[in-house]
């Protein structure tokens, strides 16, 4: 009899090169790596110096997205020093054979939005990218890592990494979602309740029915935060929803080859008598639109509450962290979440810029004009996502609503290109980190969902759907309520 | 990488918690493609603040060579997995971090990198502030051999990994080592399974 495990243990051992002795870290196998122009010049130079090559550049593959540009994208990039790291990643990939998605390619956007996008990212398999939200792939049942430059040059030249082991954390959310609440509002609250590093040294797997019912965008979005909970990577299980995204995308299996692959991935799923280190529960049914207010993820309260005081934390890293955020953020302890007004509404990112998410923040604007003073920009994570949105008339939602329609990459995220919150400003943002002045030198976000970023784009104060009175999300206009 | 063994210096309190990488480097200085040269980045926004510790006596005074030590909160270097706030520490000159805990990516670049990450209860963490305060630019040292840091004239036991702190000792290069089971990589792909996507040819 062989002992139960765990979905991220089966796939950890499928890729054992060789098991780590006296101390040593397990060497594991990488099937996928993502590249992109920030984390790798380092390495690229670091092999150049030693005379490696890349190890599988068939195993490998870049895309240009922090410093890009989202307007006139046909130009030469305006920062020279924006435009020399990009220009370094192209010659890097031509030098050393890697597949590359530029600017103005239909594959070219955020490194983790095209991994699944062509149907690279697969259950079972592993992935590592110079980028902590790598994690977004174990939504397909991959053990994906976020590694630094060091370990992007150790990928490139052995195609392996030696890693620590690492615990297992269930979080089981069961339940049913209300109509207005999302994949971004769970693991907002699973942060809030386990703590931004609540997640360290663990690979979490998400379960549960209300993960079960979540559609491949959903799992991403949640699967994407793991790391603001400190963890090592986040993972659910394949199932039907999986092999129905992948079907048919450029690099999935065909033939026998889906056939073999199927007959596999059914085995990933953690055995029913597998024990996890750890174990964390949320309740879907209950669960509200959920919203930051601090300065770090992990600082967040359902939209209907209010800004904590520090005095209510017990522990004083806590309570100094929360006066320290409620300074920066510039808020006071008991004030209404809904009555925070904003500056600036971002959608997009690597969290919420597939197109569901488009189509979601979409269905609430529609028809609607945005609050005046409001600056409201939409940026979708790929070329492709761009044009499929465009196909659908999303584009035209969002100028008619006065937004402006953006093209692909990380933007306002981490404002490494021109967009950026000026200092003071306030944004209602679907990206992953609240971090201070991560949108821009001193400016101040609060993490949300789509919806959320619609609402409040229509409002102009933190809102969500359910304070829309048009909206068939509130619950006080649905049929036969 | 250089071995290293015993790293003496000066002790330097940042006494926050939660120090995220975007607060050791902000992102605008990640668009260089070299791997040195980030002293002036480090902490940039908070060293525009005339109170921050490193503008404070006599901290403002240290220079590489002076091999200070941070002495930071929990969770320092949490966040984005930029090597970066990495570089930017070494270049200033720090040559170890204490903290009760890191984010697990920095740990890994620091342990790459040669700046020792070094793991003590939150209780010693704060017991070296009590004794910075009192006296400011005391010196410290950390003994990897022994793995333990003394401050002025206390002694506090520290934790790292075994292979970390192996390789720290031999100032071993990560990529060499792993080509010695090159071998067991060649056979591990001979055996892989043919479905595996590759991103080569594109389709
Ligand atoms: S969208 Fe933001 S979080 Fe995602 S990869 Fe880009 S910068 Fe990182």
């Amino acid at each position: 009899m062989t002992t139960p495990r765990t979905l991220a243990e089966k796939v950890w051992a499928a890729h054992l090169v060789a098991k780590g002795e006296d101390g040593k870290p397990d060497l594991i196998y990488i099937d996928l790596h993502l590249v992109h122009e920030v984390t790798s010049p380092q390495a690229f130079d670091g092999l150049r110096k030693e005379g490696r090559p890349v190890r599988r550049p068939d195993l490998t593959i870049a895309t240009e997205d922090h410093n890009t540009p989202t307007l006139a994208i046909d130009k030469p990039i305006a920062d020279l020093t924006s435009r020399l790291q990009i220009q370094t990643l192209r010659d890097n990939a031509a030098e050393f054979g890697i597949r590359l998605h530029s600017l103005g390619d239909i594959e070219q956007g955020i490194v983790h939005v095209v991994g699944p996008q062509l149907g690279l990212t697969q259950p079972g398999i592993t992935v590592v990218c110079g980028d902590s939200h790598t994690s977004t792939h174990g939504a397909f049942g991959a053990m994906a890592l976020g590694i630094g430059t060091s370990e992007v040059e150790h990928v490139l030249a052995t195609q392996t990494l030696p890693l620590a082991p690492f615990k297992t954390m269930a979080v089981t959310v069961e339940g049913e979602l209300r109509p207005g609440v999302t994949a971004k509002d769970i693991i907002l609250a699973v942060i809030a309740q386990i703590g931004a590093n609540g997640g360290q040294g663990y690979v979490l797997e998400y379960r549960g029915s209300a993960i079960r019912a979540l559609s491949m965008e959903g799992r991403m979005t949640i699967c994407n935060m793991s790391i603001e909970a400190g963890a090592r990577a986040g993972m659910v299980a394949p199932d039907q929803i999986t092999y129905d995204y992948l079907q048919g995308r450029a690099h999935a299996p065909r033939g026998t080859d889906w056939d073999d692959a199927l007959a596999y991935w059914n085995t990933l799923a953690s055995d029913d008598d597998a024990a996890f280190d750890a174990e964390v529960f949320l309740d879907a049914n209950t669960l509200e639109p959920f919203v930051t207010w601090g300065t770090n993820p992990g600082q967040g309260v359902s939209l209907s509450d209010r800004v904590p005081s520090p005095t209510s934390f017990a522990d004083p890293n806590d309570r100094a962290g929360a006066e320290r955020a409620l300074e920066y953020m510039d808020l006071d302890a008991g004030t209404r979440m809904k009555d925070i007004r904003v500056d600036a509404v971002f959608m997009g990112s690597c969290t919420n810029s597939r197109i569901e998410d488009l189509r979601a923040f979409a269905s609430i604007i529609k028809g609607q004009t945005k609050a005046e003073n409001v600056r409201v920009m939409v940026v979708p994570g790929s070329a492709r996502v761009r044009l499929e949105a465009e196909a659908e008339g999303i584009d035209k939602i969002v100028e008619e609503f006065g937004a402006e329609w953006r093209f692909a990459g990380c933007s306002m995220c981490l404002g490494m290109n021109p967009d950026q919150l000026a200092p003071g400003e306030r944004c209602a943002s679907t990206s992953n980190r609240n971090f201070e002045g991560r949108q821009g030198k001193g400016g101040r976000t609060h993490l949300v969902s789509p919806l959320v970023a619609a609402a409040t784009a229509i409002r102009g104060t933190l809102s969500s759907p359910w304070d829309l009175e048009n909206s068939p999300m509130n619950p006080i206009n649905k049929v036969g309520a | 990488m250089e071995p290293i063994n015993v790293v003496t210096g000066v002790a330097v309190p940042l006494e926050r918690s939660a120090v995220d990488t975007d607060q050791i480097i902000p992102a605008e200085f990640l668009k260089r493609v070299t791997k040195t040269g980030f002293e002036d980045a480090l902490f940039f926004r908070w060293r525009q603040d005339s109170e921050f510790v490193l503008n404070r006596e006599p901290y403002n005074a240290l220079g590489p060579t002076d091999s200070p030590i941070l002495v930071a909160g929990p969770d320092f270097g949490t966040g984005s997995s930029r090597e970066h706030a990495v570089w930017a520490l070494r270049d200033y000159g720090f040559r170890a971090v204490l903290s009760h805990r890191f984010g697990d990516i920095f740990r890994g670049n620091a342990g790459k990198q040669g700046l020792l990450a070094a793991q003590l209860s939150e209780v010693d963490i704060e017991t070296i502030w009590l004794i910075i305060d009192a006296e400011p630019g005391v010196a410290a040292s950390v003994d990897l051999t022994t793995k333990t840091v003394t401050v002025g004239k206390s002694v506090f036991p520290f934790e790292i990994d075994d292979y970390t702190r192996w390789r720290l000792l031999e100032g071993l290069d990560d990529i060499g080592l792993t080509l010695r089971d090159e071998p067991a990589i060649t056979a591990f792909e001979a055996r892989r399974e043919a479905w595996r996507p590759t991103t080569l040819p594109a389709r």
